[in-house]
């Protein structure tokens, strides 16, 4: 046995001039959409949560935003990461007609979500949301609306403006978003406007990733083993969603 | 059938959420305590907050969990309006754990914690991660006797002090932090541990070291328990911890000595822990003909 998985990096390739598609050797037949591993890098000392954004083989689309994913983002084809996972609750396919709204690299585990949509002949429409061109994420394999605040691809506006061009063609069983929490509450109370469930996927500051510390909670939740989805009904009455984090010391912070 | 008596209070049943486990956040205790614990423990605090170490913190390699958090917290000021909460909201007994640097520290944290009027405060003097001159003050009786004489002159309130299993002596280092005015004993905290991965040729744990937790505990902390209790007599409670996953497992700490049974790990390993746990409990004792958690003893013939 062995805390971790070892992974060597077979692919990479650039989404944009932030973010950075990794394919592993590793495949997670039984991962879903939404769930996430922890992934460690040893010669860094220090392990972080992603979202997977394809499990044969596994994906991991980082955004290199902090120091640890700018080192992750720095690997060349054929280094090796460690993996454990997969953890927590995702995505729950339902419906025959879905909608899928991400913002920024949100949008990641979203196109994992639209392949196994596929698979299981749901008809997916995708709403891919950046600040502007050179930070929108790769279309997902369905039909992908793209939309940015500075008008420079796309539909000009936020995720919002798109949702809203996909809601003027009918009705969808569901609509799943993952991006800033605040972004995910307004596509969550345009779909119930519009009758619609929404399942988010939430992220915490995370430690042990399986439920043990309680560090990642969000009001009585915790993201890594209650979530990181939610239907936003579970979160409507939480204390946390959509106002308050917690830092590395587990202090709360105003979102 | 399960409702015990610890330092004055009711549960409604012997299982108590360990320190560590779920969080400083007051939602998480009165989660817990809906969830079926007869008693909560909030995550210890130190009087500055603490961020830890960095990850990785935990790890489960088989059966066997590592884990060195470090003691992350928001303070004891952010805290206490935490304890406050969870012991408003909780509806069963909240223990607050304290986690000092200094004999002097662990005063004036049950100084301020007494503000929060927690039921109980327990005072982590075994945590493995955190180095004082190279160990920890429960593994000397006389460290342990100054943490426990700093506490007991800071608060009237009842007190529990968490002790090592790693040590050759709990039940002279128990029965010292007894004479020394602790109200009551819990133990054990984790055991130290190191887990290496051979292909990246580092210790797992970012700390390097950790400490053990979940079924590879319990034959320790049973052993530890035993020994207290041989050597503190039968009047001082002992909230016995570690590797109690199942119903059985809580029954055997009693045996062993205990008053009441901390419930770690295992609240991440099984959904709705306390109350399968406490429903396995009242199985066991209704086919073997007990009627009370008292009743519950060894049979040393």
């Amino acid at each position: 046995m062995a805390s971790h998985t070892v992974a060597k990096i077979r692919g990479i390739e650039a989404e944009n001039e932030l973010v950075k598609t990794l394919t592993l050797d590793i495949s997670m037949p039984q991962a879903a959409p939404g769930q996430f591993v922890m992934c460690w890098l040893p010669q860094f000392s220090e392990e972080k949560p992603f979202s997977l954004s394809a499990k044969s083989p596994v994906r991991l689309t980082v955004a290199a935003r902090g120091a640890f994913s700018k080192s992750l983002c720095g690997l060349a084809r054929g280094q090796r990461i460690w993996i454990r996972g997969p953890y927590g609750r995702g995505f729950e396919l339902k419906g025959r007609r879905i909608l899928l709204v991400g913002g920024g690299y949100g949008f990641a585990p979203l196109r994992f979500l639209a392949e196994e949509a596929k698979k299981r002949g749901i008809a997916a429409l995708a709403v891919c949301g950046a600040r502007t061109k050179s930070l929108l994420l790769k279309p997902a394999p369905c039909e992908t609306i793209f939309t940015t605040d500075d008008g420079s691809a796309g539909i000009a506006g936020n995720v919002l403006e798109g949702m809203r061009r996909a809601l003027s063609r009918g009705k969808f069983d569901l609509v799943y978003a993952c991006g800033p929490e605040k972004m995910m509450e307004a596509v969550a109370k345009l779909a119930q406007r519009h009758g619609m469930r929404t399942q988010l996927l939430t992220e915490r500051y995370m430690k042990c990733g399986i439920g043990a510390c309680g560090h990642c909670c969000m009001g009585e939740k915790l993201v890594c083993a209650d979530g990181p989805m939610f239907y936003y009904e579970e979160l409507k009455k939480n204390s946390e969603f959509g106002k308050v984090w917690r830092d590395k010391a587990g202090r709360k912070v105003p979102l | 059938m399960l409702s015990v008596s610890l330092c004055g209070n009711r549960l409604r049943n012997p299982l108590i959420l360990a320190s560590g486990v779920r969080g400083n956040s007051a939602e998480l205790l009165i989660r817990a305590a809906r969830e079926g614990a007869g008693a909560v423990t909030s995550k210890s605090c130190s009087l500055c907050p603490r961020e830890g170490h960095s990850n990785p913190t935990m790890v489960a390699d088989g059966g066997i969990f590592l884990n060195a958090i470090g003691l992350s917290n928001p303070g004891v000021e952010e805290e206490i309006g935490e304890i406050r909460r969870a012991v408003r909201k909780a509806g069963v007994p909240v223990i607050a754990s304290i986690v000092g640097f200094s004999p002097e520290e662990f005063g004036r944290l049950a100084e301020r914690m007494e503000e929060a009027k927690p039921h109980m405060i327990e005072a982590d003097a075994s945590c493995p991660n955190i180095e004082h001159g190279g160990k920890m003050f429960s593994q000397s009786v006389e460290d342990a006797v100054a943490v426990t004489k700093a506490v007991r002159a800071a608060t009237s309130l009842p007190f529990s002090i968490k002790l090592s299993p790693d040590v050759p002596n709990i039940g002279q280092i128990a029965k010292a932090c007894v004479e020394a005015g602790a109200d009551c004993i819990t133990a054990v905290n984790t055991m130290g541990g190191m887990l290496i991965d051979p292909y990246a040729k580092k210790a797992v744990l970012h700390n390097r070291f950790g400490g053990l937790s979940g079924h590879a505990l319990k034959p320790i902390a049973l052993k530890s328990v035993y020994s207290i209790r041989k050597a503190v007599g039968d009047g001082v409670p002992i909230i016995g911890t570690g590797g109690v996953a199942c119903g059985l497992d809580a029954v055997e700490m009693i045996m062993a000595g205990a008053t009441c049974v901390g419930v770690g790990t295992a609240v991440a390993l099984r959904n709705g822990a306390f109350r399968q746990i406490a429903g396995e409990m009242r199985e066991f004792m209704r086919k073997e003909g007990y009627r009370s958690v008292s009743e519950l003893s060894l049979d040393e013939g």
